[in-house]
């Protein structure tokens, strides 16, 4: 497996900027998720590392080889798309052995027979070896797609969404198999979503694309816990993480429409010194586990609505003049219009920019 | 405001049931939800509410009246569809303002209801915009708001959320909800995520292959569903189902481990299983890491969640199962975990009659 380097790539399709100056490795061995929203830019950089798309700027490395003159078939890697292209006449056992028995390849035989059954074990479509694939269901299909890239051993595996046509129970079921897979083969993996389940769950290191950009790149935790954005705090964590609006009052941050104030040591001083022209007002990011009932809590609020999930109920509390959502733990017991206490996590709090949208806390 | 009762209400396509004979009453206010997998007949029995579906046998009422044969328009009920059937030419106020219009109310009646509604959705600023140039949230708001704008004795409301993107729809499900709140019109409402039925409805009648399993609070099927249908749809993910020989006050599992049953529920196990296949279940929030655990099996994968983690524990029969388990947790890849369930949340399921066992049945 290689090590992929990214750097500098600009993909412009005619006046529109798919891509703008994105850089990024992927170790050896590595899961990579792109994660964003449809039109970020994420399946044009899978195909630019495929030779599929060209850049207009930068380069890919594969092991510090620049391989932008290569032509796609000697770029070794392996593709797995939503849709299954499978051959449908062909057997399971016929689909998976295709790669193998390229012209370009020629493996033997026993060997192809050998890899061949191995992948299947591990994906568990054994018992499938014999089927034409035409007869399969959606979830047998993708394993089988998802086998026959994994048969031979490219340079690295490029994924567009491989999940997001199953069904949900059938999407997590391979959604851990083949994380478990890539685990334990340490391939170099590239995979493309706009499911921050998907991203957080799978992911060494999560690549966060916005329109273009690249806005942050990190381990799951370092994307969840400190998000370099307001867009990239949105994006991860279900239910959605609480945008308050908040200014600064001295060394505390004064939330609008109410009379509370949350400390904020260092922000607001830094900022009140005016040295970047900050405004005084700010967002501020809670994530509703953060949120905390207790009897003593400082805030004081009523619930407006209660969402019981499950494993979890959502409670909506008005606070003066805004909502904050909390998660407890079950089916709460909570009622409309109860009045309930409760502190917020100093330590996880998230202060970003009103306008640019940067984060502004450590 | 009104009352909805189907008695014995049944729907068959050519030889085959839709909905097989079904019994469902509805109380003034309530917000009831139709869930299950496509297919299993719930827009069918919403649309037989409407009328747009003649029913092929049982009784439709509303508000006690039985309005099996009368047509849908003379029904008194708003249906909002998954797809928002706007005006394209028409503005938003007007398109809000249409159902009133065509019975001839006042331009001052109109003026007030469409005014009212429409803060209550906040579309105030969108209302000179054509269709066109809104959002798919919005034109969903739109939509709700020209159904309100009505004042219909109820909603029926089939999978309104479907056409949206994940992030539109989480916020919609709560303006949704928080509407019905503040206006308490009875609604039924048509959905196949179970996230949204949980979240939103007071009752929810699960359906499957044309027959209703459950109708209960979410509560209800979400700790004690009725059969192993309820338990796998229910939660994401669904029930952890294990199958194991139960003798004796004991279920013996595959790969040699050894649940010892809590007390409360053997009595009901020996009469309804006595010794044979038991299915036991639980959510994954109801096991508990710890050394000493009954059931043993190996780190098959670890899922961030954000605020906690999730470990898929693979056990001796090769089975994955979930275990939730704090962020701190020390687990790697393919080691060894071991767990035991909470006394108050494990259920027991027959795995021939796929019923639940309930401690009651023995008392």
């Amino acid at each position: 497996m290689s090590q992929v380097s990214l750097q500098n790539i600009t993909k412009q399709f005619k006046s529109v900027t798919a891509l703008s100056d994105v850089t990024f490795d992927i170790h050896d061995g590595e899961f990579f998720v792109l994660l964003g929203p449809t039109g970020a830019g994420k399946t044009t950089t899978l195909r630019i590392i495929a030779g599929l798309t060209k850049q207009e700027e930068g380069s890919v490395t594969f092991d510090g080889e620049a391989i932008d003159l290569l032509p796609p078939a000697d770029r070794d890697v392996a593709f797995v798309f939503q849709q299954y292209s499978l051959y449908p006449t062909m057997t399971v056992y016929d689909n998976l052995a295709f790669p193998l028995r390229s012209p370009m390849r020629k493996v033997p035989e026993p060997e192809i027979k050998t890899r061949v059954t191995d992948i299947a074990a591990v994906l568990r479509i054994t018992h499938l070896l014999d089927r034409k694939t035409a007869k399969l269901s959606g979830g047998e299909m993708q394993r089988v797609s998802i086998g026959r890239a994994i048969v031979r051993s490219p340079r690295m595996y490029l994924m567009d969404e491989p999940l997001s046509n199953l069904d949900a129970k059938l999407r997590e079921s391979l959604r851990v198999e083949l994380a478990h897979l890539q685990k334990t083969q340490r391939s170099t993996t590239l995979f493309v979503t706009h499911d921050q389940i998907e991203a957080l769950t799978m992911a060494d290191r999560i690549g966060v694309l916005d329109r273009g950009k690249l806005i942050q790149v990190g381990t799951p935790e370092d994307i969840y816990d400190r998000p370099a954005t307001v867009f990239v705090a949105q994006l991860v964590g279900s239910p959605k993480i609480n945008l308050l609006r908040v200014s600064c009052a001295g060394e505390e941050l004064s939330l609008d429409d109410s009379a509370y104030r949350v400390p904020m040591e260092g922000v607001c001083a830094a900022t009140e010194a005016g040295a970047d022209g900050l405004p005084p007002a700010f967002i501020l990011g809670v994530r509703p586990e953060d949120v905390q009932l207790s009897a003593g809590g400082t805030f004081i609020g009523t619930i407006v609505l209660v969402e019981p999930l499950g494993v979890e109920t959502l409670l909506h509390i008005r606070l003066d003049g805004q909502v904050v959502i909390c998660t407890v733990p079950g089916i709460a017991k909570a009622r409309l219009g109860d009045v309930v206490h409760f502190d917020v996590n100093k330590d996880r709090l998230h202060l970003f920019h009103p306008v640019t949208g940067a984060r502004l806390n450590a | 405001m009104a009352t909805i009762e189907l008695k014995q209400v049944a729907k068959m396509f050519g030889t085959t049931y839709a909905v097989k004979p079904m019994d469902l009453t509805i109380q003034d206010g309530e917000f009831v939800v139709l869930l299950g997998p496509s297919g299993c007949g719930k827009t069918t029995t919403l649309r037989m509410i409407s009328g747009l579906e003649a029913v092929t046998e049982g009784n439709v009422y509303l508000d006690g009246e039985d309005v099996t044969w009368r047509p849908a328009s003379a029904r008194d009920v708003a249906f909002v569809f998954q797809f928002f059937a706007l005006y394209p030419r028409m503005t938003v106020y007007q398109n809000i303002a249409f159902p009133l219009e065509s019975t001839h109310e006042s331009k001052e009646v109109i003026d007030r209801r469409v005014n009212e509604v429409v803060d209550m959705l906040r579309i105030r600023p969108l209302l000179k915009l054509k269709p066109g140039a809104l959002s798919g949230g919005d034109k969903q708001r739109v939509a709700l708001a020209r159904s309100l704008v009505r004042r219909p004795a109820c909603f029926l409301m089939d999978e309104p959320l479907g056409a949206l993107d994940a992030e539109f729809r989480e916020a919609m499900r709560a303006e949704i909800k928080r509407l019905h709140n503040e206006q308490h019109a009875t609604t039924v409402y048509v959905t196949h995520d179970q996230i949204e039925a949980m979240a939103m409805g007071d009752r929810i009648v699960v359906m499957s292959n044309a027959v209703v399993q459950q109708i209960g609070t979410p509560a209800e099927v979400y700790y004690d569903p009725q059969n192993l249908f309820v338990a796998n749809f229910i939660g994401s993910p669904g029930m952890q189902l294990m199958e194991g020989d139960y003798s004796a006050g004991n279920a013996h599992m595959p790969g040699g481990n050894v649940y010892k049953v809590p007390q409360a529920w053997r009595a009901a196990l020996d009469r309804e299983i006595g010794q044979g296949k038991v299915v036991i279940g639980f959510r994954p929030e109801a096991a508990e890491i710890s050394a000493d655990g009954p059931f043993t099996g190996m780190v098959f994968g670890i899922d961030l969640h954000g605020a906690y983690v999730v470990l898929h524990v693979k056990l001796v029969s090769d089975q994955i199962v979930q275990v939730r388990a704090p962020r701190d947790h020390t687990y790697g890849l393919d080691a060894s975990a071991c767990f035991d369930l909470n006394h108050d949340m494990v259920r027991f399921f027959n795995p021939t009659t796929q019923q639940a066992i309930f401690p009651e049945a023995s008392a």
